[in-house]
């Protein structure tokens, strides 16, 4: 029998080692996994590169395992918000690296690096500091630059409903980047609202099939970081 | 210092000029700030789908009070609404929209506008900023068409139109058109290319508050 349930937060996140790349799902806190990164500031892991469109929010979820100085290296969009300085002063005190990666590229570096494609061209940054040194070929007469896909060891993400095998199926804008991540990651650990039955999701609408699923770990009321921000909340 | 304030559109009044160019059937992307005032103003009888990059085509507005879903968001991370007919997607998917080719028109906000059509709108490359980029570098490499909403000057008086952007670019030779607090402006074969202008507002009186080469339009009917 196929059961990709474990019994806690905590147990999924065990064995992430020091050093290890992480995708985090969600964007801002849409479809952010708190209790997972929570886990992990637990844990203990250190010296991880994390791939996330931001840098987190106020001093909980993934804000607060940059400030627990357990991320060396951020891979990111859009690493401010106006509500977090935590980032900004790791990043001016040179404590953590900064990848800047242009939405577009982060999500298609992600896809590729799932699909097995190591590089692909893009028109995004061609002619823009981000070109920075990459290689630039003509296609059509127009440039593109070569960017490589991006895989990880652990991806973290957050969902509505998921079944024993691991079918996934997300809320809203919650979705974002968590099923491209699921895809690259070597072990794909997801925490999801409720846990339903085999054949209770629809084929039809599988997001993420249980091919590209590891763990599974249920989090009914998972924290809602918007709240935790306004509330002053800080982790741990 | 000059102040241009007293002159020319509102904030509210380039948004509803900018508006009346949003065709009708098109899938259009507006950035953060005064673009983000369009949607409200697109004539009545225009159905235009709206999309947002982390996920969703079939944008609505922002919730009643109390009735938002804080995963139901736009780009900005600000709650909204999705109307009937929309649809939700990973977000490759969603820059396969945007790098493919697939969205009409894209509204963004600049820092600086060349008058070859090169934006600056995501960093001022100051050395101690946090870059951030976000996805501006793919809308305006993918989307077909680039409308510019902004302030003709800096706070300070500092011309936005200029002839070749100081600040780091988004894209290069991307800009479409551009509408700002005294009139709109093309991007042409002489560089900017005065359109039309807002009331009260004279060519002069533009040209003075450019630094690139402005040239009356063919069209443009001189206030």
């Amino acid at each position: 029998m196929i059961d990709k349930r474990v019994g806690s937060v905590a147990e999924a996140v065990a064995d992430i080692p020091d050093g290890a790349t992480v995708m985090i799902g969600g964007f801002g806190e849409a479809g952010s996994p708190i209790e997972l990164i929570h886990a992990l500031i637990d844990q203990g892991a250190t010296g991880l590169t994390v791939v996330n469109n931001n840098t987190g929010s106020g001093e909980v979820g993934l804000a607060a395992l940059i400030k627990a100085e357990r991320v060396s290296r951020m891979i990111c969009s859009f690493p401010r918000t106006a509500n977090s300085t935590v980032f900004p002063e790791l990043y001016r005190a040179g404590k953590t690296e900064l990848e800047l990666v242009p939405q577009g590229t982060l999500a298609e570096r992600i896809r590729a690096g799932g699909a097995g494609v190591p590089a692909f061209y893009t028109a995004t940054s061609v002619g823009t500091p981000l070109q920075g040194d990459k290689e630039v070929r003509s296609f059509g007469g127009r440039n593109y630059v070569m960017e490589y896909g991006l895989v990880a060891d652990y991806a973290l993400i957050k969902c509505e409903r998921a079944d024993r095998y691991g079918n996934l199926a997300y809320n809203k804008t919650a979705r974002n980047f968590s099923p491209v991540m699921a895809t690259a990651a070597k072990t794909t650990i997801v925490q999801t609202k409720r846990i339903v039955e085999p054949g209770e999701l629809d084929p039809e609408t599988v997001i993420t099939p249980s091919i590209f699923v590891h763990r599974i770990v249920t989090v009914p009321e998972p924290l809602i970081e918007s709240q935790l921000v306004a509330a002053g909340a800080t982790y741990p | 210092m000059t102040s241009t304030q007293t002159l020319g559109w509102t904030r509210e009044q380039m948004a509803q000029r900018a508006a009346l160019d949003i065709a009708n059937g098109s899938y259009v992307n507006l950035g953060i700030g005064i673009p983000e005032l369009v949607a409200k103003y697109v004539p009545e009888g225009r159905e235009v789908i709206y999309h947002t990059e982390n996920g969703l085509l079939g944008m609505g507005p922002a919730p009643a009070p109390g009735m938002g879903d804080p995963e139901l968001i736009n780009a900005g991370k600000k709650q909204v609404t999705s109307i009937e007919g929309a649809a939700f997607f990973h977000h490759a998917d969603s820059f396969v929209m945007i790098r493919g080719g697939h969205i009409d028109l894209c509204v963004l906000g600049a820092m600086q506008v060349a008058q070859n059509g090169d934006l600056a709108n995501w960093s001022t490359g100051a050395p101690d900023a946090i870059p951030a980029v976000g996805g501006a570098m793919d809308l305006v490499a993918g989307v077909k068409t680039i409308h510019v909403i902004t302030q003709h000057t800096t706070k300070t008086g500092d011309p936005k139109l200029v002839e070749s952007c100081t600040y780091p670019l988004t894209g290069p030779g991307v800009v479409d058109r551009i509408y700002t607090d005294l009139g709109v402006v093309n991007i042409g074969p002489e560089g900017f290319h005065l359109v039309e202008l807002a009331p009260g507002v004279t060519f002069d009186y533009v040209k003075e508050r450019t630094a690139g080469n402005l040239v009356p339009d063919p069209g443009l009917e001189l206030g």
